[in-house]
């Protein structure tokens, strides 16, 4: 308990993990807040990978943490845009309105 | 080592309390705000446990952009935030149950977990203690990674080009500078010479 292992780091990154996967199935209704859980997910992915980083004493997994933090990015503005579009064009951001797609 | 502990417990217990705030929060503003305390612990986390660099990353990436753009398009788009929330009590036995069964899995694979000694000959890439972190990350991003990282500047790239393409709107009843029609005009059909006679007015065909 009070010697802080990689354990400990992978235990918190697996409880945030499913807290995002869990705002994904609760919030089916609010796009933004589904985008937020995308990134308590990947912020999951970042800890990971920079405790194993640490533990094994290799730099490369925080140089990758680096290349997920980008993709993060882009992916927030591009999430964004698409929702900001999705809004002029219906007017509203309830995930049950996109359903254009279905033809 | 019992103060360090008692530190990562604290910023790990901020970290999962805010993280449940973001996803149950009834205001979505306050759902970003959460956001970003659970961005700010877990950047305090990645410096407890030795990676400055990306502490600090994470607090440039996630709070000054990421979130602050989440913060924007929350108050630009006017939109009635309460019955968003109207069916969350109809999937939380559902997403309660899958969310136990995914961290009851985790939770036993970790538990389970063994240290494989050949495992820690996967990179040839150690961490040199004489350097601090920054310059170990900088002697591998430039060096052995640089195609990767000329890769996610791409990606940044084509993430901005994309953004801006998605949102632009563009304006008809707006007069524009058309480069190309100015270029392509020709005498010809600009201007016209007439012999005006004396006493006459001149008759324009247009």
């Amino acid at each position: 308990m009070i010697d802080i292992s990689l354990g400990h780091y992978l235990f918190l990154a697996s409880i945030i993990f499913t807290i995002g996967i869990v705002g994904i199935f609760l919030n089916r209704k609010n796009v933004i807040v589904l985008l937020m859980s995308v990134e308590l997910i990947l912020i999951a992915v970042n800890i990971n990978l920079v405790a194993f980083s640490v533990y094994l004493q290799d730099i490369v997994g925080q140089v990758f943490t680096m290349f997920v933090l980008t993709v993060a990015a882009g992916e927030a503005a591009i999430g964004l845009a698409i929702l900001v579009v999705f809004f002029r064009n219906k007017g509203s951001i309830h995930v049950e309105d996109i359903n254009t797609l279905k033809g | 080592m019992l103060a360090h502990s008692l530190v990562f417990y604290l910023f790990s217990f901020i970290t999962i309390a805010s993280s449940i705030a973001v996803i149950s929060a009834r205001n979505t503003i306050h759902a970003v705000f959460f956001l970003i305390l659970d961005f700010v612990s877990v950047s305090c986390l990645f410096i407890m446990m030795g990676a400055e660099f990306l502490g600090m990353l994470t607090l440039i990436v996630y709070v000054g952009a990421v979130a602050v753009l989440f913060l924007f398009v929350v108050m630009m788009l006017n939109v009635n935030y309460s019955d968003l929330k109207s069916g969350f009590l109809n999937y939380l036995p559902f997403g309660g149950l899958i969310g136990l069964v995914l961290i009851i899995e985790i939770g036993l694979m970790i538990g389970t977990w063994k240290y494989r000694d050949t495992f820690i000959k996967t990179s040839e890439i150690k961490i040199n203690s004489n350097l601090s972190n920054t310059e170990a990350i900088g002697n591998v991003l430039y060096t052995e990674y640089l195609h990767y990282f000329q890769i996610s500047g791409l990606i940044l790239l084509v993430a901005m080009i994309g953004a801006i393409l998605l949102t632009y709107r563009r304006k008809d009843n707006l007069k524009r500078q058309d480069i190309t029609t100015q270029v392509s005009r020709e005498r010809s059909e600009s201007v016209q010479l007439e012999d005006v006679e004396s006493f006459k007015g001149v008759k324009l065909n247009d």
